[in-house]
């Protein structure tokens, strides 16, 4: 059996704040593997985001063990085996769209020559050739967040981190950016882990679905899709589809009444 | 257009209130000459006596036009009392100062937002510095300049304007330098990035709206800050001079041309910093709006 990507066991997370402890994470064990889509599910402060952040190393479990490619989340994020994308686009607003991917290539000392090849594929890539010398406020939203997942590809990292990507768009721009990202996701084969408050959304992109439970962060169920990889718009009105829905609905209102 | 319209009609109705002013205070000079010479004072007379006193309390509008022409466009440049000579050494120490006080300003608020020491440091320190008034402070800085041995004025009198403009800078510069949200801090710590790269790649840039506010009210002080320290330091040379010596010798023109000549000449200092933030504006990727 291969090693998983993305290795947790038993971890614990807990914030100091002036009210006392936090308790937002309990004993969460994961394994994600090479090229999974993994969606992490549940209401407010449930700890889907908290979790993506101590993948990304952003933030460090008070205990048990988390790995990313078998080295620590803090070693992995200087490796760059990330590409983070915000719930809000966060494109400077003073640097072209060119310029915006551009930047973690600066940061990352990439050379000059290939800045320029990398921005070509990455807008290719998320259908936004042409728009290189825009400036962020001339792109719609959609437009916008794509851009900003462009430039989390722009560096080639295996894992991409997406934390409610698409929360702030409206609901047909959505399954637009859905398709999209699946498409995507079929051409990289990265690994991708997406915190998200919509089931169908949830459901239609992932091959692994994460249901979480608040007070604390707790994972409830983990639920492998038996969709296919090739996924229409249309599978959502499918049986199969509603089924797994349904079980996500379940495992929200188990962790809602625990 | 509109707004010309409106600057215009504000003008004119100055105009006409100080030519109302002018006339009833140059007129008690009007009547006691008058009386003195045992004449009567008509109307017209009394108008046109106003208009064209040589020391008036108060002089009307195009005496001070005809002193201000007079005074740039047929004196010599060279001349002493040329305005153009003046407003140059003031513009020279406003410059100077500006550009000090932009220096400092960045400086200090950059060691205020990196540094937890310059922080508790620094911030107290800058807001006390205001609460001192520069009057009192500039004698002390010339005989401070002097015993470092700078020889001249200028340097005294551009510290006390940068004294004045690296106020607003620091403040504005301390506020924009923290402007980016976490959002955009995790995103370069996802990237690796170094302290410097966060500086030069995101604070920076995100700070240059609050830079570019603050120039406008940074210059002006250092204009005031520049006439003041010609005023305060026993200066002869300076448009702030020139007022002093205006109304110590009973030189109502004088004073008031020189007036006008600062007034212009900060107007235009104001007009070159917009012009200036409009272009760095639209190269940032700002709306031609």
């Amino acid at each position: 059996m291969k090693k998983p990507v993305i290795d947790a066991q038993g971890v614990d997370l807990t914030f100091q704040t002036n009210d006392g402890p936090v308790h937002a994470l309990k004993d969460v064990n994961l394994e994600i593997n090479k090229g999974d889509f993994v969606s992490f599910i549940g209401p407010s402060g449930c700890g889907k985001t908290t979790f993506l952040r101590c993948i990304a190393g952003l933030e460090t479990p008070t205990g048990g063990k988390l790995t990313v490619n078998g080295i620590s989340p803090e070693e992995a994020r200087k490796a760059r085996a990330y590409g983070y994308v915000f719930q809000a686009a966060g494109l400077y607003p003073w640097r072209t769209i060119a310029g915006n991917i551009k930047l973690p290539l600066e940061i990352m000392g990439y050379p000059k020559s290939e800045h320029d090849e990398h921005v070509r594929k990455v807008l290719e890539l998320v259908d936004l050739s042409g728009f290189e010398k825009k400036f962020p406020w001339q792109l719609s939203g959609g437009m916008q967040q794509r851009a900003s997942i462009a430039r989390a590809l722009a560096f080639d990292a295996e894992i991409l981190l997406m934390d409610e990507p698409f929360g702030a768009l409206d609901e047909i721009v959505r399954d637009h950016l859905n398709e999209q990202l699946l498409q995507l996701w079929a051409r990289t084969e990265k690994t991708i882990g997406f915190v998200t408050h919509s089931i169908p959304e949830a459901v239609y992109l992932s091959t692994k679905i994460v249901v979480m439970s608040p007070r604390p962060g707790r994972i409830t169920d983990v639920i492998e899709s038996p969709l296919p990889k090739e996924r229409p718009l249309e599978i959502r009105d499918t049986p199969e589809f509603i089924e797994i829905a349904h079980r996500v609905r379940e495992g929200l209102r188990a962790g809602h009444d625990a | 257009m509109k707004n010309l319209t409106a600057i215009l009609t504000v003008v004119a109705a100055l105009v006409v209130l100080w030519y109302g002013a002018a006339i009833k205070m140059n007129s008690t000079w009007t009547y006691d000459q008058a009386e003195r010479a045992g004449t009567q004072v008509t109307f017209s007379e009394l108008i046109s006596d106003t208009m064209s006193q040589s020391r008036p309390l108060l002089p009307a509008p195009h005496q001070i036009v005809t002193e201000l022409w007079k005074t740039t466009v047929e004196k010599k440049i060279t001349s002493k009392r040329s305005m153009i000579y003046q407003g140059s050494i003031t513009l020279k120490t406003t410059l100077l100062g500006f550009a000090l006080g932009i220096v400092l300003g960045v400086a200090s608020a950059t060691i205020i937002v990196l540094s937890r020491i310059g922080r508790l440091t620094l911030m107290p320190w800058a807001i006390i510095s205001q609460t001192i008034p520069i009057v009192a402070l500039a004698p002390i800085i010339v005989v401070l300049s002097n015993a470092a041995g700078t020889g001249t004025l200028m340097v005294p009198k551009a510290i006390i304007a940068a004294y004045l403009s690296f106020y607003p800078v620091l403040v504005s510069m301390v506020k924009g330098l923290s402007s980016p949200d976490a959002m955009q801090l995790d995103l370069l710590r996802t990237y690796g990035a170094s302290q410097s790269n966060v500086f030069w790649k995101l604070r920076l840039p995100s700070s240059m709206p609050y830079f570019f506010a603050s120039l406008k009210v940074s210059v002006a002080a250092a204009f005031v800050g520049a006439v003041v320290a010609e005023l305060s330091t026993s200066a002869i040379a300076g448009l702030g001079a020139r007022m002093l010596i205006g109304s110590q010798f009973g030189e109502p023109m004088i004073m008031w041309a020189a007036l006008f000549a600062a007034a212009i000449l900060a107007a235009i200092l104001i007009f070159l910093v917009g012009t200036f933030e409009r272009i760095a504006r639209q190269l940032m990727g700002g709306r031609t709006a």
